[in-house]
């Protein structure tokens, strides 16, 4: 049941996916609105079937693919929150492509639980995937952020006077939205990581952590460029060309930690 | 109708043709002296603002060389510039000048700040003499006719302008203006009322340099500013979000190493900079710097372009009268060129009667008043009839092409003399010297 309501939500978001396309050659306020109703349309069944699974009984969305549904879930809270705060669906361009892809591997079919009966301490995993999730999240927002800074500087300085009429925000508005994602996604990241690790260490059937396991290098590397990004734009305010280098390089290494549970030894905790 | 008029505009000629056009104000009254001197040219002016440079001349027999007169004056090759150059003669210059008065012919179209700056140029003119009779008649009737345009077309109504244009732009940067800082460099009307359309929006502070620290304390004063030394421009312009500027400086003042200075101590804080001085203010690889954003006064022509549409229609009204204006100016020119003969004819003619009746008063000897009457309105009769067919004749003709012949042969008939043709020829004579 779980899965026909996700089907249903990625049906919505297949709508803002059109959107996201189209948003970058034309404005039209109408699709826009189209575009953040049928969004919200979405979130309600994803949440239905996130209920669903919950209300099953057992922390399912250990499973890669639930994982994946959950962060859809949390992207599309972000995007939210950030339309009420600034009243614009401009992040959908990168927020809604992705939310797509990911809704559309974890509607593909529901995976067997792999993990729950090995790990002794069901609270910090809870904690763990919420944290991380929420940390992903923001990272995405920022990601996005930067991409549509860059856009935006791009049409300023190209001086068409179609920058003036362009659907994004305010340069500074876009760098406020980047910005705070950034600042918010961090401790969530950092407490996600460490609460990560207890899970990790206090799991009955591991008991020794590989250090050189791709999944901790990668997560370790993607932190470590998410803390020179929370850095650099502290201390010097880099924002523009280079923030979003480090944004990409900071999403790169995230989905490629994120890829690693298909070939971590640790993170799926199969045998 | 001899006028001719040559020119370079925002849209027949880059920046940075136009840079090398560019004539500071206080040389335009020697540029003007220079034109007359010219061969062919008996009355000339100049027109020079940010967007054009035009040479305005009515001619001794119809053409001159403006073209060799703008090479001579700028030192500029013929490839250089022929490329944009555009060239009117009689009514085409009329019409042009017209719109140009009118606004019609503005980056932003129907903006009030071009009919000031002709005004200017020809007040400028007019005091080295360059501007009479003709020139004079042709930049009145313009005035007037940019007035009737202004106040029967809502042309000029629309708040579309540089300025707004900045601040639509500044918003796109910074999002709200709300406790943004302005800085001016280089006290200038149009900074000025840049300046005024940004505060209006919420900036919350402004600055003003001034290479005369007087009118930078002038102009602070208006806005409840600050003041600044020019020597200091560069150490406390990055305190400012927007930065106004239109110096007179041949040079660029704001290049890429200052740019450099200013992001690094703002922490890459983006910059805006409404660069509306010809020659530019801000060099153009300081405008490459991430977080520099300068727009020059053409730049802020194309931004502005999208809004002129909606003054297409209007702008097509203006047209029209434009269009009537031009056939009335030109019927009304020729009919003055037949007044001279009239009146010179008239007055010789009545120098005859005059004499005829002293001579018959001689032989006749004292007459009473009834009779001095009398032959006075016999005479006056007899001339008013015999000369009502000819000056008809003249005014009609005055409005067609054949004037010039009909005036010709009134005036060999009558053997007149011209009093006013005696001046273009005593004006070759200084104008041909090679």
């Amino acid at each position: 049941m779980s899965l026909l309501w996700l089907r249903f939500a990625l049906g919505c978001y297949l709508i803002g996916l059109v959107y996201a396309f189209v948003a970058l050659s034309r404005t039209s306020d109408m699709f826009s609105r189209i575009a953040l109703h049928a969004a919200s349309l979405g979130m309600v069944f994803h949440f239905v079937s996130l209920a669903e699974l919950f209300l099953s009984g057992q922390v399912v969305w250990a499973s890669v693919h639930n994982g994946e549904s959950l962060l859809a879930f949390f992207s599309m809270t972000f995007f939210m929150i950030i339309y009420a705060i600034y009243q614009t669906t401009s992040p959908g361009v990168v927020v809604f492509p992705v939310v797509f892809f990911l809704t559309f591997v974890a509607a593909l079919d529901q995976q067997p639980v792999l993990l729950t009966q090995f790990v002794s301490h069901q609270g910090w995993l809870i904690a763990h995937i919420v944290l991380i999730f929420t940390g992903y999240a923001a990272l995405l927002v920022s990601f996005g952020a930067s991409l549509l800074y860059l856009l935006q500087e791009r049409r300023l300085k190209a001086k068409r006077p179609t920058s003036l009429i362009s659907f994004l925000p305010a340069l500074e508005v876009i760098d406020q939205i980047g910005y705070r994602s950034l600042l918010l996604g961090f401790p969530f990241m950092t407490l996600g990581l460490i609460t990560g690790s207890v899970v990790a260490i206090t799991a009955p059937t591991i008991g020794r952590v590989d250090f050189l396991d791709p999944k901790i290098l990668l997560s370790l590397l993607m932190w470590a460029v998410y803390m020179i990004m929370v850095f650099t734009r502290w201390n010097s305010g880099w924002r523009g060309r280079r923030a979003a280098f480090l944004a990409t390089f900071a999403f790169v290494a995230a989905l490629a930690a994120w890829a690693a549970n298909y070939f971590s030894t640790i993170h799926r905790f199969a045998s | 109708m001899r006028f001719q008029l040559i020119g370079v505009n925002h849209k027949s000629a880059p920046l940075e043709v136009r840079e090398k056009l560019a004539i500071p104000e206080s040389r335009l009254p020697d540029t003007c002296r220079d034109l007359t001197a010219y061969p062919g040219i008996e009355e000339g002016m100049v027109i020079s603002t940010c967007n054009r440079v035009e040479v305005v001349a009515h001619t001794t027999n119809g053409s001159a060389d403006l073209r060799g007169f703008l090479h001579e004056h700028f030192h500029l090759k013929p490839e250089e510039l022929d490329p944009h150059l555009y060239e009117f003669r009689e009514k085409d210059a009329v019409r042009h000048i017209f719109r140009v008065a009118s606004s019609l012919d503005s980056m932003v179209v129907g903006e009030a700040q071009i009919l000031g700056q002709v005004k200017e140029a020809y007040a400028t003119a007019r005091a080295v003499g360059a501007v009479r009779g003709q020139l004079d008649q042709l930049f009145s009737r313009a005035f007037a006719v940019a007035k009737r345009v202004r106040t029967e077309t809502a042309v000029g109504s629309s708040s579309v302008s540089i300025a707004s244009v900045a601040v639509e732009l500044a918003k796109k940067i910074f999002g709200t203006l709300q406790g943004k800082n302005v800085f001016i460099v280089g006290a200038g009307k149009m900074s000025e009322l840049a300046a005024r359309h940004l505060m209006a929006h919420g900036c919350a502070s402004i600055f003003v340099a001034n290479r005369t620290y007087d009118r930078a304390i002038g102009l602070a004063q208006k806005f409840n500013g600050q003041a600044i030394k020019f020597e200091d421009l560069y150490n406390s312009c990055d305190k400012a979000d927007i930065v106004i500027t239109s110096t007179g400086a041949p040079h660029a003042i704001f290049r890429r190493e200052h740019g450099e200075q200013f992001l690094a101590r703002r922490k890459n804080r983006p910059m805006f900079f409404i660069d509306i001085a010809v020659p530019r203010d801000v060099s153009p690889d300081m405008a490459k710097l991430d977080g520099i954003f300068a727009y020059d006064i053409d730049d802020l022509q194309q931004a502005v372009s999208s809004h002129v549409a909606d003054r297409r229609k209007e702008a097509e009204l203006a047209e029209a009268i434009i269009t009537s204006e031009v056939e009335r100016f030109e019927a009304r020119l020729s009919t003055l060129d037949v007044v001279p003969t009239i009146v010179s004819l008239q007055d010789h003619l009545e120098t005859i009667r005059q004499a005829e009746i002293d001579r018959v008063r001689g032989r006749l000897g004292q007459m009473t008043p009834e009779q001095e009457i009398a032959v006075e309105a016999l005479t006056r009769g007899i001339i008013n009839k015999v000369m009502h067919t000819p000056i008809t004749t003249l005014k009609t003709a005055a409005k067609e092409s054949e004037a010039t012949t009909v005036v010709d042969v009134v005036r060999r008939l009558f053997n007149l003399r011209d009093k006013d043709a005696a001046a273009p020829s005593k004006k070759d004579e200084v104008g041909t010297r090679h």
